[in-house]
């Protein structure tokens, strides 16, 4: 397809089903290059479904996923790093054994990694790409400001910590998507706002497609240039944080869980 | 600490453990450098298991399986052709073959590792408790393999006679060889790519991680290493029954790997050390007392303290200090 080039990620008829549960139908999307996306909806509705399918994790019962002109809808999720998705998960998923630096290490290896006979042998390029990463690393860490901290075990780290060491981990891929599950759940303001930052940060040094989840309207309704909203597996609108904000069927899926509600309204 | 003076700490690590092997041959007793003996064999073991279950977290207990397997191969290759036709019915080829024992303990470090490739395809899709299971069944199936394969390997009989090959001149090598080759993988990429699976399979699967096949490559890296170990212990006991490949044993390797704490090629060293020498001394007073199995119920104590008191085994996932660089600490 010509269009391949201003479509990133394009997605049709997406369906998802646990047994008798339908966790999502006909789904799509569609993101380009360097825009930042939003998923928001109810709890249940289904966003974090999505991901699993989008980065490879869930297979779809039905539906296509094409990537960057290439259609992606069977690979495995290693298969779609290397494409360039990555990704962060809602409840974090760090390598808490392992010290910051190495958490980071860990996802050159798919760009510059080597096997293991040339780790046994010592190779030049062995050598070399070990101090590539050491380095690149060493610039991650520097950009998410996590130098200082870079020797600690991931797991004696606090919790908005752990998120951004899981954000700069999935940067290290060097991916063309990002996806990002809740990023701010558990975070305190402060830690909220320091998200925000790092986002717009990345968003602009690298000029990278995020696709966000959230339930923070707020942070979302301020960094999305476009949202999407479903509700129980079901796409229910999607627009500019305006549109979105007026439309009367999100207010009713909102306001039928009223914690949400609540947030929504402020929001 | 810079790579140069770390090198040098290795270089000198390396020199004593030789200066150690001179001396204790040229003053200790034959019983004793059995021990010793033991010892490192079971330090080949605790260390290679280690790759395997310490770094990707693949719980598997079927390590002797491919001790054996590389056991059998190592003694039917070394084995006097004048008397191989005397108690076995093997093909022609391998009937008139004698090779030294290097290379035909090589072989058998092949063959298991063979072993774990074709076992590791089916088995590796397991986890946990799964793989547990499956592995001792695999080990299961080794030896009722063993038992049954008379022409080939005398069933329950065993093979006994076999030359007297092993010494510390030949352990101690491959000592070093096991720990150079844990610790190079260890302090990789290639290494954290296998600590990442053992810390969090999905996460590492997303960061681009293979996970089944960086998972085969634990388990057959692992099986070769045992492989080598049983084609020693096969010429340093002199016999090998489907019986001396054991469940028992897979417990044993698996506490040092414990004990010493996953991920840690210091404390399996170590914890290797401890235990082997331990049964060793439990073996006299278990023969005076006419108690047996005092060496078993002692190590299983000790594992069910750490498991209670210091479930991350005596060194958790690190090294001491000043086996480290900068930039490996
Ligand atoms: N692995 C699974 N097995 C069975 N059901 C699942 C599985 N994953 C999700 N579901 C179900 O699919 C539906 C959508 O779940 P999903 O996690 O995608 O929702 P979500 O929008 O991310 O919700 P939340 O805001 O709580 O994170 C839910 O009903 C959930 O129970
Ligand atoms: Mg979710």
């Amino acid at each position: 397809m010509a269009s391949s080039n201003s479509v990133l990620l394009k997605v049709e008829g997406l369906e998802k089903r646990f047994g008798g549960i339908i966790a999502l139908a006909d789904y799509d999307v569609e993101i380009r290059p360097g825009e930042l996306v939003g998923l928001i909806g109810p709890n249940g509705a289904g966003k974090t479904t999505v991901f699993n399918l989008l980065s490879g994790v869930l297979k779809p019962n039905q539906g296509r996923i094409v990537f960057n002109g290439q259609d992606i809808t069977r690979l495995r999720p290693d298969q779609n790093a290397a494409l360039g998705i990555a990704r962060t998960f809602q409840n974090i998923r760090i390598f808490k054994e392992l010290s910051v630096i190495d958490n980071v290490k860990v996802a050159f290896h798919i760009r510059m990694g080597h096997g293991f006979w040339k780790t046994l042998m010592h190779t030049s390029d062995y050598r070399y790409s070990e101090n590539e990463m050491e380095q690149k690393s060493h610039e991650i860490l520097e950009l998410f400001d996590l130098e200082a901290i870079k020797d600690q075990p991931a797991k004696n780290l606090p919790y908005g910590i752990q998120r951004r060491v899981e954000i700069a981990r999935a940067m290290a891929t060097m991916p063309k998507l990002l996806l990002l599950d809740e990023p701010s759940a558990g975070l305190n303001t402060g830690e909220t706002d320091e998200l925000v930052k790092t986002l717009r940060k990345i968003h602009d040094t690298y000029g990278l497609t995020i696709f966000i989840v959230e339930h923070d309207m707020k942070l979302i309704m301020t960094i999305c240039q476009r949202i999407q909203v479903i509700d129980r597996g079901r796409m229910l609108s999607t627009g500019t944080p305006e549109d979105v904000r007026h439309d009367q069927r999100v207010i009713e899926a909102y306001l039928g869980k009223s914690g949400h509600g609540k947030q929504y309204a402020q929001g | 600490m810079n790579q140069s003076r770390n090198r040098l700490v290795f270089l000198a690590l390396i020199l004593l453990g030789i200066g150690f092997v001179a001396l204790v041959r040229s003053t200790v007793n034959e019983y004793i450098l059995s021990i010793i003996n033991f010892v490192g064999i079971y330090i080949i073991l605790a260390v290679s298991l280690n790759i395997t279950n310490g770094f990707t977290g693949l719980f598997s207990l079927g390590h002797p399986g491919f001790m054996a397997i590389g056991g059998y191969v190592t003694a039917i290759l070394t084995f006097p052709v004048s008397r191989k036709s005397m108690f076995l019915e093997l093909p022609q080829w391998l009937a008139n073959l004698e090779m030294p024992f290097f290379p035909a303990s090589i072989i058998g470090g092949v063959c298991a590792a063979m072993m774990a490739l074709v076992v590791g395809l089916p088995v590796l899709r397991l986890r946990g408790h799964y793989l547990a299971v499956a592995t001792l069944g695999f080990l299961i199936i080794v030896q009722v393999l063993i038992t049954n394969w008379d022409s080939v390997t005398r069933g329950p009989l065993g093979l006994n006679g076999l030359p007297a090959i092993t010494n510390l001149w030949y352990v101690y090598p491959w000592v070093v060889v096991t720990v150079y080759v844990a610790w190079k993988i260890k302090f990789s990429s290639y290494g954290r790519s296998m600590l990442s699976i053992r810390e969090d399979d999905m996460a590492a699967q997303c960061l681009g991680v293979n996970l089944f096949r960086t998972r085969v490559a634990a388990l057959v890296i692992g099986a070769f290493f045992a492989g080598i170990a049983g084609g020693l212990w096969a010429h340093l006991v002199t016999a090998i029954t489907p019986t001396s490949f054991s469940l028992i044993l897979a417990f044993y390797i698996v506490v040092m790997v414990v004990v010493g704490g996953a991920g840690s090629i210091s404390g399996a060293f170590i914890a290797a050390i401890i235990f082997s020498v331990l049964t060793e001394i439990f073996r006299p007073l278990e023969e005076n007392l006419d108690v047996y199995g005092i060496g078993e119920i002692f190590t299983a104590a000790i594992l069910i303290l750490i498991l209670i008191y210091r479930p991350q085994g005596l060194f958790g996932s690190r090294e001491p200090g000043f086996l480290l660089t900068r930039d490996t600490q």
